[in-house]
């Protein structure tokens, strides 16, 4: 181990979790205003992946110029099935309906990209996700940069979009507290159903980037949805700057502790962290302290 | 407390359930006198991860099963009856796998087992499978955990894993001095398929005065691969051995590698480059060349058994004999050794199945002849190095072995 191994590792880390890190605030951002968990966003986050390999092997169109394909799509997508589904669901076992009728989604989608596209695993290629540039002595992936650039432009898009609009003052309110939004004349069900789709069309591009980076197939959405739920637990649920520092941390921590005490330690250390947080600040890093009810 | 109260009810009745299950189902005696009525189909069942992190071989290993029973019927089926397959997925879950088996033979009253896809869900498989007095003939747990757990059911037609390895540890034990290479690294999954293997190649190699400069276990699934694999390039290794259960993860290694401009002389990795199109589909074809991985079959081989299914498998699903996933053969064979299991029988008893297959017969298959030691592992194969080639995946070792090609060394440059 030496220095240059840590700080690669740390730069791995930062790189690899911001793209974690976009695609669970879309799930984070479904809870938060929906009361939602949304077990469905690993296979939404494949299907994206899908989306821009179907793209770029049929109609050789790049991975990064498909994306303004697959983000209104699956933003159509996302409002279709909460207008369908998810509306539908109401009361005090919402939570625990949501988890069922999210996972009865999830199954649906992957049996279906099984019929398309079989269960063999595929890749998206472009020039770029194979090469890397050379600074200080440590080789930067393009694909991994460009990940982290477009994590923090559609991340940072998504807080003007909360902080700078009047559509973002509802989708606050209504984060905070449903019931006394609703009293001020906003629309809650209306930022529901949009909040479900942008929460989705996230999705397409940490799809995309993980597409690149994975050999993936229907079922590596399994994978996906385990990390991204552990992502927004420690991060607070519903808190989307959680989701951010959570997914960075998680992916740094296993890079940092591969290094420093081998591979074989990375899973279990995060966890201990994770641990040693939630019997701290049960609520996770940035969560809200409060139990929320439907 | 009504939803506390509500639960408690549901674990009691789910738990009394369960248990009447159980009870019924130990009393039954499963496995039956072994006769089948005239006229009836023999059933046989197998959990397979159709869902899950095996999912790819999972699906071939499914086409093998299929491919078999399709041509045993055409032959007239087991001793006149037709062949029914009743498959289940079990998500590549080890715990699944249990429930899928218990299920198999107590609810669906299958006459016959074939086993799961990779030892680690064929051990609990077949240990469930031991309660009912089933055999498991399988073509994916070589293990040698499966091995020394006592079982007396469980029957490998594929080779051992152990000594997969070995062939290409020999080879480059075997280099002249001058061509060698100076160190290696080893980087390996926690499975059962995977650990076994590196510690026989290591001892060779290292005998050969081949400095190991990396090794570390990795966890299944890591979040990120990146980091292990840029911290084997950061060695800069002149041979690298993947202990690898998947194409994903030889996948993310040898794109970690390429982008941190690193190519080793040498590639292997135990399981994914086996894998036909789906491997090179992941990787581009550019990039398979001189990649290698250890087996004992392959799409090429000589064998007319062998032959005559990948013909009869490129007309079903099209592609090139290099393109045949090695499952599907594993999958073929052990539907070879039931047959001939059942034949020599006279009936489907799993109890004379299960003798027969220990009284040191041996029996022909896609895989080449099968032979079972008391553990139940085949010592007849040989095990195998392969290598992709431009687009053609062939023998490269044993160099001795007649059909074997040029080894392609030192590895060329990436090229994607």
């Amino acid at each position: 181990m030496n220095g240059t191994a840590v700080l690669h590792s740390i730069i791995d880390g930062v790189l690899t979790g911001s793209v974690y890190a976009l695609m669970a605030t879309g799930l984070t951002l479904i809870f938060g205003v929906m009361n939602i968990i949304n077990v469905a966003q690993g296979i939404f986050v494949i299907l994206g992946a899908y989306l821009s390999y179907a793209l770029s092997v049929h109609l050789g169109i790049d991975l990064f110029v498909g994306l303004a394909i697959t983000i209104p799509t699956l933003f159509v997508v996302g409002i279709v099935v909460e207008r369908v589904f998810l509306s539908r669901i109401k009361g005090p076992e919402r939570v625990v309906m949501s988890i069922l009728v999210t996972y009865a989604i999830s199954l649906v989608i992957e049996g279906v990209l099984n019929i398309v596209f079989s269960a063999n695993y595929v890749e998206l290629h472009a020039w770029y996700v194979n090469r890397s540039v050379r600074v200080f002595g440590i080789y930067l992936p393009y694909i991994y940069l460009l990940g982290f650039a477009l994590a923090v432009v559609l991340l940072g898009a998504l807080y003007i979009m909360l902080y700078r609009t009047r559509f973002g003052a509802s989708v606050r309110a209504s984060l905070s507290d449903q019931t006394s939004a609703a009293l001020v004349g906003i629309n809650v069900r209306r930022v529901s159903t949009v909040c479900f789709g942008l929460g989705v069309a996230v999705t397409a591009a940490g799809g995309m980037i993980y597409g690149a980076t994975n050999a993936f197939n229907a079922s590596s959405s399994y994978d996906l949805i385990s990390r991204l739920l552990v992502i927004i637990v420690l991060g607070g649920m519903g808190s989307i700057g959680g989701a951010l520092v959570a997914g960075i941390m998680m992916i740094t921590i296993e890079d940092l502790v591969s290094v420093v005490w081998g591979p074989v330690w990375s899973n279990l250390a995060f966890f201990l962290i994770l641990v040693a947080v939630l019997s701290l600040r049960p609520q996770g890093l940035f969560g809200k302290p409060s139990v929320r009810v439907a | 407390m009504t939803g506390k109260r509500r639960l408690f009810h549901a674990f009691g009745v789910v738990s009394i359930t369960l248990a009447s299950l159980a009870t019924i189902t130990t009393s039954s005696g499963a496995s039956g006198s072994g006769t089948i009525a005239k006229g009836q189909p023999v059933l046989i069942g197998a959990s397979l991860s159709l869902s899950g992190d095996f999912s790819g071989d999972g699906d071939a290993f499914q086409q093998g099963y299929k491919l078999w029973a399709a041509d045993q019927n055409k032959k007239g089926g087991l001793l006149g009856h037709k062949v029914d397959l009743k498959i289940i997925s079990d998500a590549s879950s080890p715990t699944q796998v249990v429930t899928n088996y218990q299920a198999l033979i107590s609810t669906f009253h299958v006459n016959l087992t074939f086993g799961p896809f990779s030892s680690l869900l064929t051990l609990p498989a077949a240990t469930a499978v031991n309660r009912y007095g089933y055999a498991m003939v399988e073509g994916a747990g070589g293990a040698p955990s499966i091995f020394n757990a006592g079982l007396h059911n469980v029957f490998d037609a594929a080779l051992p894993v152990a000594n997969g390895l070995v062939p290409f540890a020999k080879w480059l034990a075997a280099l002249p001095a001058s061509r060698r290479p100076k160190t290696i690294a080893y980087a390996t999954s926690t499975d059962p398929f995977t650990e076994p293997q590196i510690p026989v190649a290591e001892k060779i190699i290292k005998a050969a005065g081949i400095k190991t400069v990396y090794y570390k276990t990795f966890p299944a699934e890591p979040s990120d691969y990146t980091t292990i694999a840029d911290a084997v390039a950061a060695t800069n290794a002149q041979v690298v051995i993947l202990g690898s259960v998947d194409v994903p993860t030889v996948s993310a290694f040898m794109q970690a590698f390429e982008q941190a401009h690193y190519n080793p002389k040498a590639f292997i990795a135990t399981a994914g480059p086996d894998q036909g199109k789906t491997f090179l589909s992941a990787v581009g074809s550019g990039n398979s060349n001189g990649v290698m991985v250890p087996n004992a079959w392959y799409g090429g081989s000589s064998n007319p058994e062998s032959k005559t299914m990948v013909a009869e498998f490129i007309k079903k699903y099209g592609g090139t004999p290099s393109e045949v996933n090695a499952d599907v053969a594993e999958a073929y064979a052990v539907g070879q050794v039931i047959t001939a299991a059942v034949k020599a029988t006279g009936g489907f008893n799993n109890a004379k199945i299960i003798t027969y297959l220990h009284s040191g017969v041996t029996i022909q298959s896609v895989l080449g002849a099968v032979k079972f030691n008391s553990l139940g592992e085949n010592n007849q194969p040989t095990a195998y190095t392969f290598q992709w080639q431009g687009s053609k995946f062939v023998e490269v070792n044993p160099a001795t072995d007649p059909s074997a090609t040029k080894i392609l060394f030192p590895k060329p440059a990436w090229k994607n």
